[in-house]
């Protein structure tokens, strides 16, 4: 049998294929988040100061609304001709699955993210007053905890009539320790003030519920 | 296990889904070797008896038992399983589908070259393993084949197949029905569920009737009504 490893790969590896003859998910995020930044561009016209204090909260608010879009079709793509089931029959753990599909919505949300952010920092005109490494790792983690959620919760919400709907009514309530400690975390790095108190709170929200999502994800994958 | 157990048996099956009973306490044994062809009309609890011994329905009490094994992680590797829907990347060809699901069974070697397991079992199903185009540009006849060659990757003893035959024209059909009797001679224990029973007349070593939820008689001939 093959390693639990050597099975994330295979399926992480189908998954980019799929999406880079698709481009369903990147498309619409990337449309989405355009959108956003160009309609708050034009609502608001603030100073530069008003912007390092207003930014984070946009930016990520904007992120994790394109990133339902992505994390939508990450299960969808599944249920099409049941191809889950085939997985579900095969010896291949649920837990490789997870992550695999945790870890293609990180690099679909990433690659949002860094095309994203140029546009952000030009239509705001933002400069950071604190170290830019801070605001990578806020990206890194802040982005592992809302797709770690969200497939976990997209998966959940596989089998419900209006799935569309259910996964923003589970995902955005349990986001929000995550969201208000990214938003904290980027307007502390942007202003100059200190943002590890954010960054820990970050990577023990990511600790307990990749933990968490772990342990029930092969229920979630085999509940009828 | 020994020679003459039986390699499928499934003891007072009980499958509910809320108030309704799919299936009521079955209870048989199969053993190997042999087509059993699974008949009855909408709803008698074919496709979930088929369902439950792939592991993909948990019954709500009764045991399934498959070469001697309870456990799915033992039974799983064992059993193939083609469901109605193609259980394929549609946006993938037949190679680049069968070489991922061959590492999920950790079946190495997916390349097109003879002697590669993927080849193999395209080439059984009569389909050419270098046919480059993606899975949903197939016609209905051959989508079913891959999703047989799909089953067919870990080498199962044991296959169940939830109407295999549909959508497909007769001739292929036919030719679906030769391959599986060979299936068979090579020692494989084959579930067929469908609605076309008489394809399965000369093939089938057992008709298996099933109403509401229960398995009530088993024949080695197709009743006459059915032919039709």
């Amino acid at each position: 049998m093959s390693s639990p490893a050597g099975i994330t790969r295979a399926t992480l590896l189908k998954d980019l294929r799929l999406e880079w003859r698709s481009k369903d998910a990147i498309n619409s995020m990337l449309f989405f988040s355009l959108l956003v930044v160009v309609v708050f561009s034009f609502s608001f016209d603030p100073s530069a100061e008003e912007s390092r204090q207003i930014a984070g909260g946009l930016i990520w608010v904007a992120f994790l609304f394109a990133a339902v879009v992505a994390l939508n079709q990450t299960w969808a793509r599944e249920i099409r001709n049941q191809v889950l089931d085939a997985y579900r029959v095969s010896p291949a753990p649920a837990n490789s699955l997870f992550l695999a599909k945790t870890l293609g919505n990180f690099i679909f949300v990433g690659v949002l993210e860094a095309l994203m952010t140029p546009l952000f920092i030009i239509f705001y005109r933002l400069r950071s007053l604190g170290p830019i490494w801070q605001l990578g790792l806020v990206a890194v983690l802040g982005t592992w905890a809302l797709v770690v959620n969200g497939t976990f919760f997209a998966a959940m919400s596989l089998r419900t009539r209006s799935r569309e709907i259910m996964l923003p009514l589970l995902l955005f309530p349990i986001s929000i320790p995550a969201l208000l400690a990214m938003v904290q975390a980027t307007t502390a790095v942007l202003v100059g003030e200190g943002a590890r108190f954010w960054i820990v709170l970050l990577v023990t929200y990511d600790l307990v519920f990749t933990t968490v999502c772990l342990l029930l994800f092969e229920t979630v994958l085999n509940a009828e | 296990m020994t020679e003459n157990s039986p390699v499928v048996s499934v003891t007072n099956l009980i499958k509910q889904f809320g108030r309704f009973a799919a299936l009521r306490g079955v209870t048989a044994e199969f053993s190997g070797g042999k087509i059993y062809a699974i008949l009855g009309d909408n709803g008698a609890g074919k496709t979930t008896l088929l369902r439950t011994l792939a592991g993909l329905s948990q019954p709500s009490s009764g045991a399934v038992t498959i070469l001697g094994a309870k456990k799915f992680h033992d039974i799983c590797q064992h059993v193939g399983y083609m469901a109605h829907p193609s259980l394929l990347y549609d946006e993938m060809s037949a190679m680049e589908n069968l070489r991922y699901f061959a590492r999920l069974y950790g079946i190495s070697g997916g390349g097109i070259s003879s002697g590669t397991r993927c080849g193999e079992v395209i080439r059984a199903v009569g389909l050419d393993p270098d046919l480059v185009r993606p899975v949903g540009q197939y016609s209905q006849g051959m989508k079913q084949r891959m999703s047989l060659a799909r089953a067919l990757l870990n080498d199962p003893k044991v296959l169940l197949l939830d109407e295999p035959f549909s959508n497909v024209d007769v001739h292929s059909a036919n030719e679906m029905v030769q391959l599986l009797a060979r299936i068979r001679d090579d020692g494989k224990t084959i579930f067929i569920v469908t609605h076309q029973a008489a394809l399965l007349e000369k093939v089938a070593d057992e008709f298996v009737w099933m109403e509401y939820g229960e398995i009530v008689e088993r024949t080695r001939e197709l009743k006459v009504e059915s032919k039709a």
